[in-house]
């Protein structure tokens, strides 16, 4: 009786040494680069090396006086700021209709918004470039937006309608039986309800908008440099250690930012 | 009695059809003119892409990457989702908030890392010839891109993952392994077809974020290793050949959304095998 039974656990047990051996490899892959950035930007010294032979915050200070990287930063920050308020606005409207309505019609609404997630956003790009110089206009900050709000939306849409199916309706029948109108219910009941979903939209939104390079390439105008394209070109070509600086920042404020995120709104369930 | 709430589906609407369906068409229209005028028309690009090569062999070269980049990620994924989701619920949150960072951290940023990780002085190197060993060429290497593509994306594989094993009936399992049916049985003929719904879209997410991964491309790629979306992006700015790169773009999408079709029309039969 007793030899099946160490057979099965046997089994059991490669199983989960199997598993646990891929996902430990894959976690320190996940997690690993991060930790390398962060490390990286203390160095104390003129090179890249890792690990950094001694750490100080020298790069850091290097920073206060890089006015072009500052420029870059403010300039993707202000696109981001906006791409978020109206992906905000537009997404979690169209989500309340998505939410609730079998049209067709919306249906379709849903596929086209969803689209580009998966379309190459280079392609699109140049798509949006090509016809705003066709219809006689030149690349600007409103068109920028705009192209990144095409880009970002999907994550406020996603996030929100989830929370909305979620949302249970005999809420709304009890609200506007109690007198209030649409306005009154959507602010004082659905709006509260679905704020974790819309809060976490927002920031992976924002976070994506802040991050861009397809759109930006083709969309940005002459004058204004976008941060993540700065640091493209200075990691393409002259390496310094005042990148790494605002990687290493970057890094930061993103993590604090996911722990807030996490702490007000639940982020890690909100993406599920 | 509640109102129809379809209406509010319109701003967005109007924004995508003036500023994505319009210029798409637009893209398409440009792909078959004559120059940058879109007044005569030709497929002329068309032709010389589908007859040169070098051009098709981007095309081929790139779908081949995503799939690499996708099995690895399925590879070392699926254990992250089988695993979180057996975990506590507050386990579950560390590992859903590791596996997120990465692609909430600046794609630049993540591509940076991996410079310094795989460089000819980097992490790797440096263990690696502490045995004594030649350097690696990792980056500007197909391999390496591999690499870093699956670091990149692995979320997005991920998490549907988990969504499908978290939803399914634990009873089943032990159902299976009632029934006499070892730990890795149960794997293979239970718990991986019930999660395949999962798995497909996991693997649509991966793949088209692989395929169309501009920076990881062409940083860690370098200029001699050319992908599809450098290609389009060197044809518009670099050649100022607008039509070619419509044309480019058109075939690209295309590709893509043949490739989503695909997987889509196998993951709903997906679905009806695993409700059978």
């Amino acid at each position: 009786m007793a030899a099946p039974r160490t057979a099965v656990d046997i089994e059991a047990l490669s199983l989960r040494i199997v598993f646990g051996v891929l996902a430990a490899i894959a976690m320190v892959f996940l997690v690993g680069p991060t930790i390398v950035v962060i490390l990286t930007s203390f160095t104390a010294s003129e090179s890249l090396r890792f690990p950094p032979s001694g750490l100080s915050l020298r790069w850091y200070w290097a920073l206060l006086d890089a006015d072009q990287m500052q420029r870059a930063a403010w300039a993707s920050l202000i696109v981001a700021f906006w791409t978020t308020i109206i992906s905000v606005v537009l997404g979690t409207a169209a989500s309340l209709a998505i939410a609730r309505s079998s049209s067709k019609w919306v249906r379709a609404a849903d596929v086209l918004f969803m689209s580009p997630l998966l379309l190459p956003a280079l392609a699109f790009g140049f798509a949006a470039l090509v016809f705003i110089s066709r219809m006689g206009f030149s690349p600007s900050l409103t068109f920028l937006v705009l192209g990144h709000v095409i880009v970002c939306v999907p994550f406020v849409l996603r996030t929100t309608t989830a929370s909305l199916t979620q949302l249970d309706p005999a809420l709304l029948d009890a609200s506007q039986s109690l007198g209030a109108g649409g306005v009154m219910t959507f602010r004082r009941v659905t709006l509260p309800l679905i704020a974790p979903g819309v809060a976490s939209g927002a920031f992976l939104a924002f976070m994506a908008s802040f991050d861009n390079v397809p759109v930006s390439l083709f969309l940005s105008d002459e004058r204004t440099e976008m941060l993540p394209i700065h640091l493209w070109q200075q990691i393409d070509t002259n390496l310094d250690v005042r990148t790494a600086a605002v990687s290493g920042l970057i890094v930061i404020v993103t993590l604090v930012l996911m722990l807030i995120a996490e702490q007000m709104a639940g982020l890690t369930r909100q993406v599920r | 009695m509640t109102k129809d709430d379809s209406p509010l589906v319109l701003p967005l609407a109007a924004l995508f059809v003036a500023l994505f369906i319009a210029p798409l068409c637009v893209l398409v229209a440009l792909s078959l003119a004559k120059d940058a005028n879109i007044a005569s028309f030709t497929a002329a690009s068309y032709v010389k892409f589908f007859t040169d090569s070098f051009n098709y062999s981007i095309l081929f070269e790139t779908l081949l990457l995503g799939l690499k980049a996708t099995l690895v990620c399925l590879v070392f994924g699926y254990p992250i989702a089988w695993i979180c989701a057996r975990s506590s619920a507050r386990l579950q949150s560390i590992i859903v908030f590791l596996v997120i960072l990465p692609i909430l951290t600046s794609v630049v940023v993540r591509t940076f890392a991996w410079i310094v990780i795989l460089g000819r002085q980097g992490v790797i190197n440096q263990v690696w010839t502490s045995f004594g060993f030649e350097p690696l060429r990792l980056l500007y290497t197909e391999a390496g891109v591999v690499m870093v593509l699956a670091q990149v994306q692995m979320p997005l594989m991920v998490l549907p993952i988990l969504t499908v094993l978290g939803k399914m009936d634990p009873n089943l399992g032990d159902a299976s392994r009632v029934l006499g049916a070892g730990e890795w049985r149960t794997l293979w003929r239970v718990t991986i077809p019930l999660s395949l719904p999962g798995v497909i879209a996991g693997c649509i997410l991966t793949y088209t974020a692989c395929i169309t991964a501009f920076v990881t491309q062409t940083l860690i790629g370098g200029a001699r290793l050319i992908y599809m979306p450098l290609n389009i992006y060197q044809q518009a700015i670099g050649a100022n050949n607008w039509p070619f790169a419509a044309a480019l773009s058109v075939i690209f999408m295309v590709a893509v959304l043949v490739i989503v079709g695909v997987l889509n029309a196998v993951g709903r039969r997906s679905e009806t095998y695993g409700r059978a």
